[in-house]
């Protein structure tokens, strides 16, 4: 076969390189709604749960006993089973219908009904629904902070650029386990190096994760994986009971958790039976609602190119979180995982929770470069901000991440090196040397980190860890050092958690150390004026990038840069030689300097004039005050001219050569698109027209073609245009115009 | 489900230091030395506010988490980190499960922790998730 080569030349896209597959239920390869799973069904004796989604109580397997013992709300269970799983779906999107109304009903449904619930929705449904059910009311957003080398400076530098950049919580781990000390030590002096309140932890086996947080290091906890099948559970080495176990230990020793799960991980271990990503996932959600888990960080995470290969995975992704927000838990709504090789289909992805907002948008935004993220993640990353920045500010949406100022980075990441260079020092860990503060201030990734020596930075960790030194230690040793800043935010993180209000669900901390929760700061949404809305300050913060310019700057006042003087002669007369009138706008080496291709005015002149005089005909320079548009410009040289024609000439470079006669808005040849006129366009366009004059064959004008001009000019056309259309006098007659040659 | 309150002395008796109020961590303390480890750790009252909290707010399983925390406050890192080990799959046997039930629920007054452990030893029992019975024990389990 003859292969089309647009066909081939799309093969070449990025997204062609992500897999697709079809569904295959028997292989697990289902989203949602599969023919083997179950449906919904509860029965309860003496308030009792006795039969889940078909099965009864002798055939429960572990989870359903889990969850018809701990999860299911036997006070609303009958009423909510009873009721049609399409009203129930339509009581998600009613803006009428409260959270909390719903948070109730909710969590008296078994893992069937729920996903039978969710089936009925579309996504935009689904976001609408998101966006109520999120349960803190301002959404958030977690960053990654981890670096190939195990750098402490580096690693404290992205840590505080994290904080500076808002993320609530930060999260690192370890490519050497034995690390984490040093990797929570960094990150945590990092977080509270520009503001105090970030929430950190560090991702490694729950003992040792355990003792970190019990120095204080720490202050939150995400490692409690689930899973929807008991096969998949004790291939995890858990059962429900120990994760739930472990979620009051860490509980028990001031320590936010929330538990993990996601789409696609059974089928993953081999172990769906048959059953839809979803339902399992649902069944993942209501234990760790039955643990007494606040929140849960889901949407598939670190599995999402499975649902993602499969026809709606993206939309089933979307539905999870919202069965988890619905059921009251906090969500960390994943985005963390690379999901395409695409960027458009990643950012498409992305909207479904960007938009309605999530607890946290991302479950680990990688603040630094993809290639040093060590959970092997990165779908979003450090080069990726901007982007992230401008979608926050055209759809006005905060998604978690506030625009910043390169000085103020800089400034923040020498900070936050020098200060865990200080502590280091303090304790007795391995010097960081200031060529690594350096580095770290200004380093693209870990590659251009000084080498550091592992194993004495390993054998200073296990001492570190096994010691007494904690938080507080820290904090002495930062004071002493006279960053007394950061030590009183660490001692603020031990203050809090004294407290415990952070373990509330969707908890956060503000700069002063202000609990913002679902208890707290609950998310109100009740349709269109409710709800978080983005005003004030905080819309001013999102929308100020530093892309954004003023128009003073993008275009300046003229400040006779134009490379030509012109003076008024006086008002100019009909002409009675062959001659071409080059008809200018009022604004023209005036209050405008430059053409939109960045040629000064002089320049395009000069070449224009060339142009004519080069085919043996006068040119007359006139300047027109009436009109600032192109074509009445170049309408009234026209009437002025002694050949009858002239060039109109705005001042933003946009030309047309017209004949005295034809209607303003008809012409001999137009050049509407002033950013692709080059010096030898504008040289041509005065030899076209003299050609005219003299009734030769014009030649065609040399023009670029480029589809982003528009686009990338468009603003300053319309600065020029204004300015030109503000030196606009109605009645004011046209004036000969003369060169004046400096002295 | 309430329970009658109880000093903290009657709830925590190992307890001995007096934990620092909030507003005292200060780093002027800090500086003074009048700041330990213990004035920084989360106790038992506090988680049990939290679980009443959360009981108003109608999270009634978030309730019963910070009360097990409120009793796992009393358990010393290192039993803390056994009785999660002993709790996951094949670890324990029907009998040690109560045990350890029995001895939480006793020796910490943690009685909301220790029927949960008992929970468990019935679940493990019932799905095959207990350790093989030792050889020292006379105990034979019941065969699922």
């Amino acid at each position: 076969m003859t292969r089309s080569k647009r066909f081939e030349k799309r093969e070449e896209r990025a997204v062609n390189r992500d897999t697709f597959v079809q569904e295959e239920p028997s292989l697990g390869l289902t989203v949602m709604d599969s023919p083997d799973d179950p449906k919904p069904s509860i029965r309860l004796e003496s308030g009792r749960v006795v039969e889940i989604d078909d099965r009864v109580e002798a055939e429960f397997d572990v989870i359903d006993r889990y969850i018809a013992r701990y999860a299911i709300n036997t006070k609303t269970a009958e009423e909510a089973m009873a009721m049609d799983s399409l009203a129930l779906a339509r009581a998600l999107v009613d803006i009428n219908t409260p959270r909390a109304r719903l948070v109730q009903l909710l969590s008296g449904c078994t893992p069937a009904k729920l996903c039978s619930i969710v089936s009925h929705l579309n996504v935009v449904e689904m976001m609408m629904a998101l966006q109520k059910m999120r349960a803190r009311r301002r959404p958030g957003n977690q960053a990654h902070v981890t670096n190939w080398r195990e750098n402490p400076a580096l690693m404290a530098a992205d840590a505080a650029e994290g904080a500076l950049r808002g993320f609530d919580e930060l999260e690192t781990t370890c490519r050497v386990a034995r690390m984490a000390p040093f990797n929570a030590l960094a990150i945590l002096i990092g977080s509270q190096t520009p503001r105090g309140g970030v929430l950190t932890q560090c991702a490694v086996e729950e003992a040792l994760n355990l003792r970190l947080g019990l120095k204080g290091l720490t202050s939150y906890a995400e490692t409690l994986s689930v899973y929807g099948t008991d096969e998949s559970m004790r291939d995890g080495d858990d059962t429900p009971w120990s994760k739930g176990f472990l979620a009051s230990a860490y509980a028990s020793r001031g320590i936010k958790i929330r538990f993990t799960s996601g789409t696609g991980s059974e089928t993953l271990m081999g172990y769906e039976a048959g059953r839809s990503m979803l339902y399992l996932e649902a069944r993942c959600l209501m234990l760790a609602k039955g643990a007494g888990a606040q929140g849960v960080q889901n949407g598939s995470i670190s599995c999402v190119a499975l649902p993602s290969a499969l026809p709606g995975g993206v939309r089933a992704v979307l539905a999870e979180n919202l069965i988890a927000a619905a059921l009251g838990l906090e969500v960390a709504s994943g985005n963390d995982a690379m999901s395409s090789h695409s960027d458009m289909r990643k950012a498409a992805k992305l909207m479904l929770q960007f938009l309605p907002g999530t607890d946290f948008i991302t479950s680990g935004y990688s603040s630094m470069p993809r290639k040093d993220n060590m959970f092997g993640g990165g779908n979003f990353d450090a080069d990726d901000l901007d982007d992230w920045m401008i979608i926050q500010r055209d759809m006005r949406v905060d998604a978690g991440i506030e625009p910043v100022r390169e000085a103020e980075v800089v400034e923040a990441r020498r900070k936050a090196a020098r200060a865990i260079q200080a502590v280091f020092g303090a304790l007795g860990f391995p010097e960081i040397h200031d060529d690594e503060i350096e580095a770290a201030t200004y380093c693209y990734a870990s590659d251009d980190m000084p080498e550091r020596d592992l194993v004495k930075d390993l054998a200073a960790a296990d001492a570190f860890l096994d010691g007494p030194l904690t938080a507080l230690d820290v904090a002495r040793a930062l004071d002493q050092a006279g960053f007394t800043d950061i030590a009183e935010n660490i001692l603020g993180m031990q203050r809090v958690r004294v407290a415990g209000e952070y373990l509330q669900p969707a908890a956060i901390l503000t700069k002063g150390f202000a609990t913002e929760s679902a208890f707290t700061d609950g998310n109100d949404y009740l349709g269109p004026g409710t709800g978080f809305r983005l005003e004030g300050e905080e819309w001013r913060k999102i929308a100020a990038i530093p892309q954004a310019r003023s128009a003073e700057e993008m275009v300046p006042i003229s400040s006779g840069k134009a490379g030509i003087t012109l003076r008024e002669k006086g008002p100019a007369a009909i002409g009675k030689s062959p001659e071409v009138v080059v008809a200018v706008g009022p604004a023209f080496a005036s209050g405008l300097d430059t053409t939109l291709c960045g040629l000064s005015h002089g320049e395009v002149l000069r070449e224009i004039i060339a142009g004519i005089e080069a085919q043996g005909i006068k040119a007359r320079i006139v300047k027109v005050f009436a009109t600032a548009d192109c074509g009445m410009i170049g309408h009234e040289g026209a009437r002025l001219s002694g050949s009858g024609i002239a060039i109109g000439l705005q001042s933003k470079g946009t030309a047309v050569i017209q004949r005295k006669g034809l209607a303003p808005l008809n012409n001999l040849e137009l050049f509407a698109q002033a950013p692709l006129l080059s010096r030898e366009a504008y040289r041509q366009i005065g030899s076209n027209a003299a050609s005219h004059a003299l009734r030769r064959p014009p030649a065609p004008v040399p023009v670029k073609v480029d589809n982003m001009a528009r686009l990338r000019l468009i603003v300053h056309a319309l600065l020029m245009h204004k300015r030109e259309v503000s030196h606009v006098v109605r009645e004011r007659p046209a004036s000969d115009m003369e060169i004046v040659h400096d002295a | 489900m309430t329970r009658e309150r109880k000093t903290p002395e009657e709830i925590d008796p190992r307890r001995s230091v007096s934990r620092a109020d909030p507003a005292t961590l200060t780093l002027e303390h800090l500086r003074a030395g009048k700041i330990m480890p213990d004035d920084v750790t989360i106790s038992r009252e506090t988680l049990l506010a939290q679980a009443e909290r959360a009981d108003a707010e109608g999270y009634p399983q978030l309730a019963r988490n910070f009360r097990r925390a409120a009793e796992l406050t009393a358990i010393p890192n290192d039993i803390l980190l056994q009785t999660y080990e002993k709790l996951r799959p094949y670890r324990s046997t029907y009998y040690e499960l109560l045990a350890m039930s029995q001895e939480i629920s006793a020796r910490y007054d943690a009685p909301e922790t220790g029927e949960y452990i008992r929970q468990a030893a019935e679940a493990y029992q019932a799905k095959g998730l207990l350790a093989k019975e030792r050889d020292d024990e006379s105990v034979t389990q019941p065969m699922e």
